[in-house]
Order: C-alpha cells, then structure tokens, then sequence
C-alpha cells in the first residue's frame, strides 16, 4: 500500500482552502488504487490542524515543526519534502499550485527528477497511472498529460479545481520529519513579512466568488462602490490590468495574463470589457457576469448573464437588492 | 556588474494558436510570435541597473532559428549582447528541460544577476526560474516587485497574495520579476537602431555541452497526451438597464436562483 502525499499550503496557521480540496481529491483517488493519504505540513503548528487534516482525508501527517519552513525561501521547504519523500517511499505528489509553492516544486523536482504538471484542473486514473487536466493558452485548449513512467509524479493543484468535502477519518499519525538543511538552505533570507490584504475578504484566487472592476469604473473611488458589493456577497476584489496599470488597485489583485488566473464559482465583472488578456484570467469561471455600458465589448460574449447599462447606475442598485434577498 | 535576462518568443495573446495534432506541440508558425511581454519588466529592470550601476547586460534566448527578431527586439531597449541557444534536439522540451539548457547556457557566462519575466504568456508554469537557480545551485528570489542590488547583495520584495516578503541574499543569484516593479520604456529610435549591429552568439546544444538525450520531447518528464479546444459557451442573457432599476433586479434574482446570496 502506497502513500499520496500531499503538500498542505497554509498562511497564518491555518491551511488555504486548495489544502482540503486537494486533500479531498487524493483520498478519492487513494481509496481507489487501495493506497492512503498523507499530509505535509512544514512550519510550526502541525498539531492545532491535525484533525482538520484528518477530517478531509489525511492518513498520516508528516510535520517539520521549524521557524526556518518561514524564515527562509523555497530551499528549507525542498529538503523537508526530499525527507518526507525518502520516509514515506511515495512516487506522488499533490502541492498547490500558487506563484510561492511552485518554486518549491521547480526546485524539488531537479533534485528528484521528477516530472511536473502545474495549473491542474481534474485529475483521474487512467490505466494506473494518474491523469492531469491542465487548461492551456487562457483556457482556449484543454488538455491531458501524465508524468513519464517511474518518475515521482508532482501535481500542482489549482485552487477551486475540486470541492472539499470530509471524508470522516479522526486524527491523522503524527510523524516528525528529521531535516538537516544544507548550507545553501539558508542563503536566502525573509526579513520581513508585509500584509497589506484585508482580513475580511477572501482571497481572489480561492473565494468562490469575484467581484472586480476595470477601466469604465473611470477613478480609484470606484473600487468603494466594487468592494461593497464584495462584501455583500462575501467575495474578493480583483481588478483588470487597466485599473492596476491606473494604480486604482494593487497589482496583486490584477487578474488576466499576466496577473492571476482565477475559477471560482462566480465572477461579476463591472466595466471591464473582457480583451483576450483579461479572459485568459478568468474564463474557467463557472458563472460569469458582466456589467458595462458597451453592448458590444467582448465579455458579453461569455457571460450567462450581463447588463448593457451604466455600473455607477447598476451597481449601487444591485448591492440594495441583494442587501434585501438577505434580509 | 553583469547582468543576464532569459527571453522566450511567445505566440501574440491576441493571435490564433493552432496546436499540431502531430507532435501536439504548438504551431508556432501559425500566429504572430513576440517578444514575451513579461520579459519587458525584467529588461527594464536591467536597462535601470545599467543606467544606475553600469551594469553590463545580455539578453539570451532558447529558440529556433526565426527567433532573432526577438533578440534584436530586446537589444533595441539599449542592452549590450545577444545570446541565442538553438538545436533542432530543444523541440518539445518542458519546463525543466528548457531549464536545463538555460542553465547550461549561463554557467558558460559570467554573471551577477539574471532577471527572469515570473511567467511566460503561454505556457505559465512558472517553473524555470527556480529551476534554473536549482540547477546552478544558487538562490532564487522571485515574484519581484521591487529589486535592491547593494554592493554584493541583492533584496527583493517578494509579491504574494496577501502582499510581499522582504528577502535577501548574496550575488550571484536569480530573480524574476512581476508587472507592479516598473513601467517598461519603449526602444528609442537609436536603441532600434544601435541593436542591428550589437554582437549575437549564436550556440549550439554541443557548443555548451548538452546532451541532445537530456532534452526535447525525448526527456520530457511530462507529456501531454490528448487536446481539445474549449467549447464555445453558449449565449446567456443580457438585459438593458432602462434607469428603472429592473436591470439590477433581474440579475439579483438570477445571483438568488444560482444560490449566491
């Protein structure tokens, strides 16, 4: 009986929601080949989510309970994963497939030579072997790959591409990883940890749903009138490049090509006009919405609802409405 | 100082991609191929160390033959060399065989610094910085927003989703930027000018020393097997807002039906 391993991605403590999703689609796929899960955890405070981890799957959590997974970049993570690698024999392994944790990914499959697949939307068992969906150029070609025979098998799992559901299982064994960094471990050095997201609204690459706002907002103040439509609706901000270029709205939230790519369940875009940039961001969305003044802009043809009208006319109204679907 | 920015030619976003259904590679012939727009962040970024700390800066790219527009295109921001990597063997690498022939190609260079785009516009995997450092045994500092380089050491805000992570290590080391560290310039008219007669390096896998079994779809680590184009979506509604508000409240009682309020 093997194990599948997964790499749980956390902030603050706490794992991201892509850590129980995946966990989630391993113990599917676990429990069908008669294999187990096993989860990764590396920094301090394996214990405080051993039974979440449990709940959503995890067999076994390997924990390397050190300040240096933090204090330094990418290199501490690499050789705390070769040793959970080398303790638990695994030949696969799921990590979340976001801009940090694929350095760590990049580094670890040199030094294992393994091969990888990123950006992962489905992943199923074909012939034994385990099969990737991965959506290329913006979302226009979809495609299947597999890792080549008898390499370790490394898939980045992007947010939202499965649902978490618990499984049941209680707490997970608790096993101490062992890491002696190597000196080049500790070349790297984070000096200081800068937060500027606010606490209270999801991340854009997690949340189930985006609200964003581009270019026809015409002014910074116009992302008030987006974030409390955000909020209303317990979503995340994003932004088009044009308004991130404008500096209406940090560049991290900047959604589209060069930006973040994003899937959640549903994504309002207002005054946005949906350039082949801004679609390659956002058009796995599930459902999208679309409000701008110009019926003929690009995004109406993706969107399963839109509104041809002024967003400062729109928006203020929507916002009253589901303020009173709430109740 | 020396710096070096890896550039990929990359099919223009707005243009067709075909795939071929033989090798299921890109067509890279089919579309209008350019120079990768996030290469632009990182050649800006040099252009200012060269302006600021003289530094002395080379572009190199892995890529066919039809590939030296790009080069001249980067030389035109006002870098100093070229430096091209082609073999017909580097066809179909993935993201850690191209990885491998860049590092190949670096460690026959002297460098301080290579700045990398964090992404190619097409394949977005994100993978090659890292792996180059990895394969250099250097450190990697990516996703920057903002570059230091003091001396032999260089810091580098690292953008994450809830902001950044001031980091720090010493030279020689590999970075790769982000869109929010800079507003690239365009080429001036002498720069597009001066680029034509900039020396170019032209390199063979065998001139650095690659084994042709090491890379190309051969020594891929992963494949993809199967392709199909996305479906079109089917048209949904679109309603007019009248001033009267009906608009807004048809779409909340959509948002309601979908069960997103």
């Amino acid at each position: 009986m093997a194990e599948m391993l997964v790499l749980i991605d956390h902030t603050d403590g706490h794992p991201r929601k892509v850590s129980t999703q995946m966990l989630t689609a391993a113990k599917r796929l676990a429990d069908a080949a008669g294999d187990t899960v096993a989860a990764v955890w590396l920094g301090e405070g394996a214990a405080d989510v051993a039974d979440t981890l449990g709940a959503f799957g995890a067999a076994k959590l390997y924990h390397w309970d050190s300040a240096d997974a933090q204090g330094y970049v990418t290199l501490p993570q690499v050789e705390a994963l070769q040793a959970a690698l080398e303790v638990s024999g695994a030949d696969t392994l799921l990590f979340s497939s976001s801009n940090h944790v694929k350095d760590v990914a990049a580094r670890l499959a040199i030094r294992a030579d393994a091969g990888v697949i990123t950006d992962v939307t489905d992943l199923e068992s074909v012939d034994g072997a385990l099969s990737a969906t991965k959506e290329v150029f913006g979302g226009d070609v979809i495609t299947k790959c597999k890792v080549a025979d008898g390499k370790l098998a490394m898939f980045g799992v992007g947010a939202n591409a499965f649902v978490a559901e618990e499984s049941g299982g209680g707490s997970p064994e608790l096993v101490a990883l062992e890491v002696t960094l190597s000196e080049s471990a500790t070349a790297t050095k984070v000096t200081a940890v800068e937060k500027q997201a606010s606490a209270d609204r999801p991340d854009i690459g997690e949340a189930a749903i985006v609200v964003s706002g581009g270019r026809g907002l015409g002014e910074e103040a116009g992302f008030k009138l987006i974030e409390e439509l955000a909020d209303v609706l317990g979503a995340g901000v994003g932004a088009s490049r044009a308004a991130t270029d404008a500096g209406w709205y940090p560049h991290r939230y900047q959604i589209g090509q060069t930006g973040r790519t994003i899937s959640p369940t549903l994504y309002l875009g207002s005054g946005i006009s949906g350039a082949i940039q801004h679609r390659a961001g956002m058009q796995t969305s599930q459902n999208v919405v679309a409000i701008n003044k110009d019926a003929e802009a690009p995004i109406f043809q993706i969107a399963d609802f839109g509104v041809v009208g002024d967003l400062y006319q729109v928006v203020p109204k929507l916002v009253e409405e589901l303020k009173a679907r709430k109740g | 100082m020396k710096v070096i920015v890896p550039v990929k030619r990359v099919p223009d976003t707005a243009g067709e991609k075909k795939m071929d259904p033989n090798d299921r590679t890109l067509d890279r012939d089919a579309g209008e191929a350019v120079l990768c727009p996030v290469n632009e962040f990182a050649i800006e970024e040099a252009v200012r160390l060269k302006e600021q700390q003289g530094a002395e800066v080379t572009v190199l790219l892995v890529g066919p033959e039809n590939a030296q527009p790009i080069l001249r295109k980067a030389l035109s921001y006002g870098l100093d060399a070229a430096i091209q990597v082609t073999d017909d063997a580097i066809s179909g690498s993935d993201a850690l065989g191209t990885a491998r022939v860049i590092a190949k190609a670096l460690e026959g260079q002297e460098f301080d610094l290579v700045i990398f785009g964090n992404q190619s516009t097409d394949a977005r995997t994100c993978l090659v910085p890292a792996a180059v450092a990895e394969l250099l045994n250097l450190p990697s500092l990516t996703y920057a927003r903002h570059l230091e380089v003091d001396g032999d050491k260089v810091v580098v805000h690292r953008e994450h989703e809830e902001g950044w992570d001031v980091v720090e290590s010493s030279l020689p080391a590999i970075v790769s930027v982000v869109e929010a560290i800079n507003e690239p310039r365009y080429p001036s008219f002498k720069g597009i000018m001066a680029a034509k007669s900039k020396p170019l390096t032209v390199s063979s896998l065998a001139d650095l020393g690659v084994d042709p079994e090491q890379v190309g779809s051969n020594a891929a680590t992963a494949t993809m097997y199967e392709f199909a184009e996305r479906p079109p979506k089917e048209a949904g509604t679109v309603v007019e807002d009248d001033g009267s508000g009906a608009a807004a409240a048809a779409l909340a009682d959509w948002m309601a039906e979908k069960k997103f309020v």
